[in-house]
């Protein structure tokens, strides 16, 4: 059986879909059979993201209407042995999102899976309920920044109340914070909220710490999820986070600032 | 240069701080309303209006909340009046 992961966040462009990605990619790595979901009907762009956009032919939409079936929709990465993406519909009705649907199709995953990443729609909208409602376990990505850490906090409160685990009364879903986009340079000079103020805030566990990168945008630009790129310090930083999440123990990289001697006196 | 004037910094407080004092207030004030019932924060309304028309008070004078203790909820009003010894005194309470 499956264990389901949904990376959410409530506000757009905090790096959601990188790290739905990045973290699916990681896990097929390490042998798990992976599949990772795009929920942003109507905005599809995980497919993008892990550059497969030109072999989407069915999708999820499709597969809950039976005008096509799993098999047809999955979409078997080139580079990753393990890893699939069912990319998420372009259609206009959000209603096409149906309980039922998602359901069935999550029930046909769990049978066949390892790990089923929910990559959740920005919002708290119906789409983004949908990828949230059948977690086990949630990655809320947070910048450190406080539109994104409130909007946050909202997330982790539906989490708890809205979600198929909290009306079953069942354990509450685990909770695991990302806190993405981080510059430790700016942490220190006091211009931006440290990861364990944000941790302290939203009071859930800190899983890693991914700092801002021009190597994301590179990595998106060319359809590769980020922990391929073994040189970049976000592509180090997800394999860490997924590292902690499967229970290795990894000291916390990438949250101070590298010193060199002569900038502590020239300001460099 | 900016190391120079790093120096003068440390008399202000950090944006960073201020953004984290921020968040911690209004983070636990919407996660008291979500705590309880949707109707909460309507009846704070209604129920400030009804005392009002007896005793002006302000509206951080009316605290509601929700609790659980074992199969009850227990909802829990307070009402703090302000002091009627003074000129008001046609507004005590019998």
């Amino acid at each position: 059986m499956a264990k389901i992961i949904v990376v959410t966040s409530g506000k757009g462009g905090v790096g959601k879909t990188t790290t739905a990605a990045a973290f699916s990619t990681a896990l097929a790595l390490r042998g798990y059979k992976t599949v990772v979901i795009d929920f942003d009907v109507g905005l599809r762009n995980l497919d993008l993201v892990m550059g497969c956009e030109r072999r989407v032919v069915y999708d999820l939409i499709n597969v809950i209407n039976h005008e096509g079936n799993l098999n047809q929709a999955l979409i078997k990465d080139k580079r990753v042995e393990n890893l699939f993406i069912l990319p998420a519909s372009q259609t206009r009705n959000k209603d096409a999102l149906t309980l039922e649907g998602v359901t069935s199709v999550i029930g046909e995953l769990k049978e066949r899976f390892d790990f089923i990443v929910c990559d959740s729609p920005a919002g708290i909208e119906h789409g983004a309920m949908m990828a949230m409602y059948f977690a086990d376990e949630a990655l809320i990505v947070t910048n450190p920044e406080v539109s994104s850490v409130r909007d946050s906090d909202r997330i982790i409160g539906m989490l708890a109340s809205k979600t198929l685990r909290a009306e079953r009364g069942d354990a509450p879903i685990k909770e695991h914070l990302l806190v993405t986009r981080y510059v430790p340079t700016r942490v220190s000079n006091g211009d931006m909220m440290s990861a364990e103020d944000v941790q302290e805030i939203l009071a859930v566990p800190l899983l890693g710490v991914v700092p801002e990168s021009p190597d994301i945008l590179r990595a998106s630009n060319s359809g590769v999820p980020i922990t391929l790129d073994e040189k970049s310090e976000a592509g180090q930083a997800y394999q860490d986070a997924v590292a902690r999440f499967l229970g290795e123990n990894r000291p916390m990289r990438f949250l101070n600032v590298k010193k060199h001697f002569f900038s502590r006196w020239f300001g460099g | 240069m900016s190391g120079f004037l790093d120096y003068f910094k440390i008399s202000r407080r950090s944006s960073a701080a201020v953004a984290k004092e921020r968040l911690q207030i209004i983070v636990a004030h919407e996660r008291g309303m979500l705590k309880g019932p949707e109707y909460l924060p309507m009846l704070q309304q209604e129920l400030l209006a009804v005392v009002r028309k007896y005793v002006p008070i302000l509206d951080e004078h009316i605290k509601i909340s929700m609790d659980k203790d074992g199969e009850y909820e227990i909802l829990e009003l307070n009402i703090s009046l302000p002091d009627v010894s003074t000129k008001n005194s046609h507004f005590r309470t019998p």
